[in-house]
């Protein structure tokens, strides 16, 4: 029998409609919008002003704190302009606006493209040019990947588990990414293993990916303790808890963080970001975005620089197709819909799915008739009818004691919910007014 | 027969007799002192249990009273004077005159003065809307027009406006509470004073955003330009991250701000409808001149 974790989970239409499309690059856009707040944390702080010429791969923000992350410019050209602009959060932030003028990049960048296998750098190297070139978790939460890395004393990691899983319908970034270069995510995997001092190392990839399994099953061979698990079909097996549920048989004590149990989980996508980053010195100034949709003609996945306007992926697929309703950014379970094209790609983009008006609209709302579905998918055992019932009344309290900060806001119990309650608004809500809460009271 | 009904009717009486010992005892050993007074206070109180003083109900409010040195800071916002004033005398102690409070809504981006540029399908919730996006306006400081200011309010006192989508406050219901300024997510209601004749000037507008950028969302909108601040006489106007504020403790209500402002942003309330025309306005200003 195949592994997955043991409470809740939905299995949604997976709509991988973009599966055999194969990783094209997107041509360079005129001009990219850089925001200083693409990771979780404080917002880097501008390095360059107006008028500066950059290079590709050069430093315009520098890391704030240690919850932070370095930022480069992922375009050769002079900054136009500073200014809060909307980005994929829906609100206006600080951005540079870079003009793009021809390609070039910095000199200590490797741009070759052949697989460079030999470590040479030490693990506080490794960790050290990690937080230098600004990598981050690519799955979307967007984690800053040297916070990950450095496992603070008294603890010790046992296991790295590479998240391969990609359950979010629609999205295959990463099934293109381990079809592409699986010797460069073996090589990343590598890195990630020595920086973290772990002897195993396992990638999680769904059943629904059998291609995907194959090549890597076969490329692993060629590295030591590295192995891979196919898992079982459900959502959300990418969060982070599920994962290390389903392949560690660990579960993770409320308000913990994964090292509690000895595991470090690490997003594909970020071990081929990691590998770019120590072998070919390269920062994280692309990603491979999908985008897709059911009335979209050829659903696509690009390899993009981040800042580049969603507005140009867009146009390379042929336009908007007649019958758009919302366009989101990520996936259709946990992404969020976009307020305006002109917003950049970030470095957590994993998708731009365009919905027709039939799939985007949502239901007037009915009283909830206590069927319990919600109880029963939601991977974290909670109640969610009981979560928004709180609220709605605003039951702050009640709401901590049963647990509401333990959501990972999956969106299982909305997708459920045949009297379509807005379940996950409701508890978002809940979550930020408790969280206010508990921080005012240390 | 006669002796049964004799003897029950002593040992109910003997057991009555020891209850009301053990009783009188308990009564005298547990007692608890209650001041008398905060009963008194109670009964002066509107009963409205809404909070607006920052105690729990009137009851609590009341136990703070009689508690309280000095009641002079403390008030009862739904009473006002005249219920200070009565449980002043109650209690023996003075009380400060207050000037009267009212909510103001300081937002005008109507439907009209402020066009949609987004549906927002999510819980119309303000809050929640608040924590997910800008709105559906391009305004990120405006009411969101989801009513949680309405629904905070328990004195009837507010109402949307279907029209304007946006609340709407009944001056005669108001009792400055304060319900609706802790319930509104973007600090958008304010409490300022009632003003003589309940006429107010504020401006009614919270957008820090650069001038540029809020009246592209917005025409109504604050693009701090200064004009109300240099025809201000009394020194009440200032600018603070690209925003006018109108201190009402300084406002005279001459209204000459309202007269210079580009975007009609300043908003005055109860006032009789101007003497002075457009034109009488140049006539002077050639006086003025001459």
């Amino acid at each position: 029998m195949l592994k997955t974790f043991k409470v809740g989970g939905i299995h949604p239409p997976e709509n991988k409609l973009s599966a055999g499309a194969v990783v094209e690059t997107l041509p360079l856009p005129e001009m990219v919008i850089i925001p200083v707040s693409q990771h979780i944390g404080a917002p880097a702080q501008i390095m360059v002003q107006k008028g500066d010429a950059v290079k590709v791969g050069t430093i315009i923000a520098k890391q704030t704190g240690f919850v932070s992350a370095n930022i480069h410019s992922s375009v050769s050209g002079i900054v136009q302009k500073i200014e809060e602009t909307f980005d994929t959060s829906g609100y206006r932030r600080k951005a540079i606006v870079i003009n793009v003028d021809g390609d070039q990049w910095e000199d200590s960048i490797d741009q070759t493209t052949t697989l460079k296998t030999d470590i040479e750098l030490s693990t506080s190297e490794i960790i050290q040019r990690i937080s230098e070139l600004g990598i981050v978790g690519l799955g979307g939460a967007t984690f800053p990947t040297h916070v990950k890395l450095s496992i603070p004393s008294g603890k010790t990691a046992e296991i790295l588990i590479i998240n391969a899983v990609e359950c979010e319908p629609y999205l295959t970034a990463d099934h293109r990414l381990m079809l592409e270069s699986p010797d460069e995510i073996m090589v990343g995997t590598t890195i990630l293993m020595n920086a973290l001092g772990v002897k195993k190392a396992v990638i999680g990839i769904e059943k629904n990916k059998p291609d995907a399994i194959a090549k890597l099953t076969e490329t692993a061979k060629k590295y030591q303790g590295i192995s891979v698990v196919p898992l079982k079909v459900k959502y959300p097996q990418g969060a982070e808890k599920q994962l290390i549920k389903a392949i560690f048989d660990r579960e993770i004590p409320s308000g913990k963080l994964p090292i509690e149990v000895g595991a470090v989980v690490q997003n594909v996508g970020t071990a081929f970001a990691v590998y770019e980053a120590i072998q070919k010195n390269k920062p994280l100034i692309e990603r491979i975005v999908t985008v897709t949709g059911k009335s979209v003609s050829k659903p696509s996945n690009f390899k993009v620089r981040i800042g580049t306007p969603v507005q140009k992926l867009i146009d390379h697929i042929g336009g908007l197709p007649k019958d758009t309703a919302k366009v989101v950014n990520g996936g259709p379970m946990m992404g969020k819909a976009l307020r305006d094209l002109n917003v950049p790609v970030t470095k957590g983009t994993s998708g731009i799915l365009i919905l027709n008006k039939k799939l985007a609209s949502r239901k007037e709302y009915v009283t909830c008739i206590r069927c319990g579905r919600c109880v029963t998918v939601c991977p974290m055992g909670l109640e969610p009818f009981l979560l928004m019932t709180h609220g709605e009344l605003q039951m702050w309290g009640d709401a901590e004691k049963n647990h509401v900060m333990d959501c990972i806001e999956c969106g299982s119990c909305s997708f459920t919910c045949p009297a379509h309650r807005p379940l996950l608004d409701y508890i978002r809500h809940g979550k930020s007014n408790v969280g206010k809460i508990m921080r005012n009271r240390k | 027969m006669s002796l049964i009904v004799l003897l029950s009717i002593i040992t109910l009486c003997v057991i009555g007799v020891i209850a009301a010992v053990v009783l009188f005892y308990a009564a005298k050993k547990f007692k608890v002192y209650e001041d008398p007074r905060i009963d008194e206070v109670e009964a002066l109180l509107p009963a409205a249990n809404c909070g607006g003083c920052g105690f729990p109900g009137c009851r609590g409010f009341a136990e703070a009273l009689v508690k309280a040195d000095h009641i002079s800071d403390m008030l009862c916002p739904v009473g006002g004077n005249e219920t200070m004033k009565a449980i002043a005398t109650v209690l023996g102690q003075d009380v400060k005159e207050t000037v009267p409070m009212i909510a103001v809504v300081r937002c005008n981006g109507s439907t009209e003065n402020r066009p949609k540029t987004s549906i927002f399908q999510g819980a119309k919730n303000c809050s929640i809307a608040h924590s997910l996006y800008i709105g559906e306006t391009d305004c990120s400081y405006g009411c969101l027009g989801y009513g949680e200011c309405v629904e905070a309010c328990k004195f009837d006192a507010m109402y949307m406006d279907e029209k304007t989508g946006l609340p709407v406050i009944i001056e005669e219901n108001c009792v400055a509470c304060g319900a609706c300024v802790k319930a509104c997510p973007r600090s958008i209601i304010e409490m300022r004073k009632k003003g003589p004749k309940s006429r107010r000037i504020y401006v009614s507008c919270v957008s820090c955003d650069k001038g540029a950028i809020a009246k592209k969302a917005c025409d109504v909108a604050c693009i701090a330009c200064g004009k109300c601040v240099k025809a201000c006489p009394h020194d009440a106007i200032t600018i603070e991250n690209n925003l006018a504020y109108i201190d009402f403790n300084k406002c005279k209500l001459c209204r000459k701000c309202v007269d210079v402002c580009p975007t009609h942003a300043i908003v005055e309330l109860n006032f009789p409808p101007k003497k002075i025309t457009e034109d009488k306005e140049t006539t002077s200003s050639i006086i003025e001149n001459i």
